[in-house]
């Protein structure tokens, strides 16, 4: 007997998520308000620079673009009951594989370029986080430590490929730029709405992942196995499900995902690799992954959500050069915690309101009688 | 301070004339939606043994957790020898010299018995002292009751009815003298049980009040002077067991006439379907659990393994239904060896022709937060019959489930509801239809109606049957020895590890109470 009531669907989904939100810009609007800015003003330059015009939301959904590969990425991990933290590492690892294929194939077609970093970038994101996942099913070395030391790994390695093997002629820790025929068609090519920004092709792919990962969790063998895995391992035994197979595949398709980030950041807008490019991306993964409740949906609000902050941050460092940037992540790191490590604040209070309605409503009522 | 309570407690109840020790008055307490208990009225006498039976989520548990302060009711006056009281906590409850016995011991087993008895009423600042103090009174107790148990025993080094017996003395200790006790003979052997009656009997004649908690009616008849029956969140009615039987009891927890018998024909075996041949398991930290057992079950006969919890019976369902590698020895299904390589044997296992309905259907049968439909194929997903190829069709699968929804009148007819709102009879029902509705040769079933109501409970015994009478080998691992001798064509009692000794059904009482504590009665006579 659980003294936690069960809320209506909409209200944990949106209703709960959008309080969060709410909470940590008023808390972040008291922050400008300290330093003498009316936080009204910086909340609508942060808006404004995040959808006010055709250039705010390409950048916005470029940075959401990257979001939702690597939130995807902790969300497939976690549905086997894994917490991949390595989504930094495997990004980055992946940058290698699609800047050599990119580098290799740019003179040919642009076409091929996509195809081709696609995949080896997958393969690549793949291969570093089925280390982690063959340790964590055949050795129980846990996979939040080795992910992270992963990350370490993955940023010594890439650091002595940049600096000492594929370095540009004449650079610094960085690979040459993929030539003009390899590039990948930015979407401001197609909609001049779009102008001035790095939104490019691989946006579509970003909408193909979110898909492909509803399909293979909820309509797929594979991804009732990984359910089951992740809701209760025991029961997975019971049924015969392989929980070394299961959590080696689980964290392949998470990495590859995470991989998938390279495409867009890397070939599609630095059109180069440079040293440190993941910039964090992957860790606010793990934010939007939880904020997103581990739903494609969900994952695609939360990535919207963050592809705007990361936009219309830099639209208000820019219009209030009184506010600075790190005021930005101040909001950010409150609606990190807000939506991830306090998600569940407005539990009781909403439990009370809602759960007086489904009092009321006899039907209901009758459905959740079974165990008294 | 303990004495001041009671003391004070007494006079007005002496004025009222009362002999009660409880007096609840129409207590309600509501989770939500769920009314767990509605205007109870229950009233102990004082100097006696009160039975408190009904099914499960009848509500008994949640009206003695809240005369044990662990809950507070939303309405209702709880009287204690008379006085109105509000029970703030488990320690005011104990103030009030109500004391409770767990179903699940709340002992540290590497502390002495003495130890653990003044665990949370250490009282000085300097153990010894307070040791000393403690050893006396517990001297005087175990005189005064019977209650033998060496004050500097560990723990880890008694036997359960031993445990059960320091629970009692740690609630003495503290001075209740209205004692509940949960479900108390779930983990004894027969003897071992009817020991604890004995203890409790003269705990009765010593002055103190027994409220037993229990869905086993021969427990009420035996031992108690009073039961109150409780169903849904009600109270059905309290009379006097001496007025009463086992069939109108069932039918006052149940609200309509239930069969307390199975009716089954004589076996018919045939060949032999699963052989387990020199089988070892070892627990997950290496200790052997089952040693060296050899059994068959042939098709159209059921099995039974008798035995008391933690005799290696979980061990040994996990080995033969391929969750666990044994050590050594071989499982055999119709004569083929069982291979364990790699951590999926279970579906292989399944594949040869084993249904398993597994003895915790929390733990291991059921993803509780899954809706019904998808627990409904768990262990069979990878069947074409649920889509084609990697995917999983939903339509399918939400067809076979509302299919056995309705063949096993499964409650409430949705597919679409998390299994966690299904009642713990209806949750086994889904896991049994899965198992039964398949081609199968042998089902091996631990626990078949562990937390059922007598409703399904007869239902499940039914299906069983059934299936034995179509030919198919059933292997019963159950911890109800009432059970076992109902449903089993031959009985096999186990013991740490080892297989005792073969009984019919309907050995005595005696052999099984023998056996059951690792005596084979053949020898022993």
């Amino acid at each position: 007997m659980s003294a936690r009531q069960p809320l209506p669907n909409w209200v944990t989904i949106v209703l709960m998520p959008a309080l969060n939100v709410l909470l940590a810009f008023i808390i972040g609007g008291l922050a400008v308000a300290m330093i003498g800015e009316n936080p009204l003003d910086a909340m609508w330059a942060l808006f404004y620079g995040a959808f006010g015009t055709g250039m705010g939301w390409g950048f916005t959904l470029h940075y959401a673009t990257n979001f939702i590969f690597t939130g995807l990425a902790v969300a497939v991990a976690y549905h086997a009951g894994m917490f991949n933290i390595g989504g930094e590492g495997q990004a980055y690892v992946a940058g290698l594989g699609a800047i050599v294929v990119a580098l290799w194939l740019d003179q040919t077609h642009w076409t091929l370029v996509l195809l081709g970093s696609t995949a080896a970038a997958m393969v690549m994101g793949a291969l570093w986080a089925i280390i982690p996942g063959w340790l964590q099913a055949k050795r129980g070395s846990h996979v939040v430590i080795t992910t992270i030391m992963f990350n370490f790994i993955a940023s010594a390695f890439m650091g002595y490929m940049l600096v000492q093997v594929i370095t540009a002629p004449g650079a610094n820790a960085e690979t040459r730029t993929i030539a003009e025929p390899g590039r990948l068609p930015l979407m401001s090519d197609w909609f001049d709405a779009f102008q001035y920004s790095p939104l490019n092709i691989t946006f579509f792919f970003g909408i193909l992942a979110l898909i492909f990962t509803y399909v293979l969790i909820w309509r797929t063998k594979l991804g009732y196995k990984i359910r089951t895995l992740g809701a209760n391992p025991e029961a997975a035994r019971y049924a015969g499900i392989s929980a070394v197979a299961v959590i080696i595949i689980a964290m392949a398709i998470s990495g590859a995902l995470a991989g998938l980030m390279a495409v867009n950041e890397a070939v599609g807008v630095q059109k180069r690799l440079v040293v440190g490019y993941v910039a964090g991306v992957g860790f606010v993964g793990i934010a939007v992954a939880f904020m997103g409740r581990s739903h494609p949906v969900g994952i695609a609000l939360a990535a919207l959500l963050f592809g705007a902050l990361y936009q219309g941050g830099q639209e208000l460092a820019f219009e209030l050069p009184a506010v600075p940037s790190e005021l930005v992540l101040i909001i950010q790191a409150l609606v990190i915690l807000f939506t991830g490590a306090m998600g569940e604040m407005f539990h009781p209070v909403l439990e009370r309101i809602f759960a007086k309605k489904i009092e009321a409503a006899p039907e209901e009522a009758t459905t959740s009688t079974g165990e008294a | 301070m303990v004495e001041n309570q009671t003391s004070s407690a007494q006079q007005p109840a002496k004025a009222a004339g009362s002999a009660h020790a409880i007096d609840l008055k129409k207590v309600s307490k509501a989770f939500g939606p769920v009314q767990a208990n509605k205007d109870i009225d229950l009233t102990v006498k004082r100097n006696s043994i009160h039975g408190i039976v009904g099914e499960n989520g009848a509500g008994k548990s949640t009206l003695m957790s809240i005369l044990y302060g662990f809950y507070t009711a939303d309405s209702g006056e709880i009287w204690v020898n008379g006085q109105l009281v509000k029970i703030k906590d488990s320690s005011h409850a104990l103030e009030l010299g109500i004391g409770m016995v767990h179903q699940h011991f709340m002992l540290v087993e590497n502390f002495t018995v003495l130890e653990n008895i003044i665990l949370g009423a250490e009282g000085e600042f300097l153990l010894d002292s307070s040791k000393a103090k403690a050893r006396d009174e517990l001297t005087r107790l175990a005189k005064d009751y019977g209650l033998d148990v060496d004050p500097d025993a560990l723990i880890e080094d008694l036997s359960v009815g031993q445990e059960q017996r320091v629970e009692i003395l740690k609630a003495l200790y503290r001075g209740a003298d209205v004692l509940i006790l949960d479900e108390p003979t779930g983990v004894l052997t027969p003897t071992e049980a009817d020991q604890l009656f004995r203890i409790l009997e003269q705990l009765r004649d010593e002055g103190k009040t027994i409220i037993l908690i229990t869905h086993k009616l021969r427990e009420i008849m035996a031992v108690t002077d009073t039961v109150s029956v409780m169903r849904q969140g009600e109270m059905v009615g309290t009379i006097a067991t001496a007025d009463t039987s086992p069939e109108q009891l069932a039918e006052m927890m149940v609200g309509r006439r239930v069969l307390l018998r199975v009716d089954k024909t004589p076996a018919k075996p045939g060949d032999v379907v699963l052989e387990v041949k020199n089988l070892s398991v070892t627990d997950e930290i290496g200790v052997p659990r089952v040693k060296d057992v050899s059994f068959n079950v042939k098709a159209g006969e059921i099995v039974g393994i008798a035995g008391v919890a933690g005799n290696g019976q979980s061990q040994l369902l996990r080995a033969i239904s391929g969750m666990e590698a044994p050590l050594l020895g071989d499982v055999r299904i119709n004569g083929e060896l069982v291979r364990f390589e790699g951590d999926d044997s279970a579906a292989k296992v399944r594949e040869m022709g084993l249904a398993h309905v597994p003895e915790d259907r929390l733990k291991m049968g059921l993803v509780t937060q899954f809706q019904e439909w998808e627990n409904s194929l768990l262990g069979y997903h990878d069947s074409e019959k649920y889509g084609s190829g990697p995917f999983l069709s939903v339509k399918d699968a939400i067809a076979d489930a509302e299919k056995r929804i309705e063949m096993f009148d499964i409650r409430p007819r949705n597919p679409r509801l998390k299994t966690a709102n299904f009642s713990g009879g209806n949750q086994q029902k889904v896991v049994l239809a899965r198992e039964m509705d398949r081609e199968l040769d042998v089902l091996v079933v631990g626990q078949p109606t562990r937390g059922v109501d007598i409703g399904a409970i007869e239902f499940i015994h039914k299906q069983i049957i059934e299936l034995r009478d179509q030919g198919k080998a059933v292997l019963l691992v159950s911890v109800e020895l009432d059970e076992i001798r109902a449903l089993s064509d031959r009985v096999l009692v186990m013991f740490d590890g080892e297989i005792v000794t073969e009984l019919a059904p309907d050995a005595t009482e005696r052999d099984f109470g023998l056996s059951m504590a690792g005596v084979d009665p053949k020898e022993g006579a």
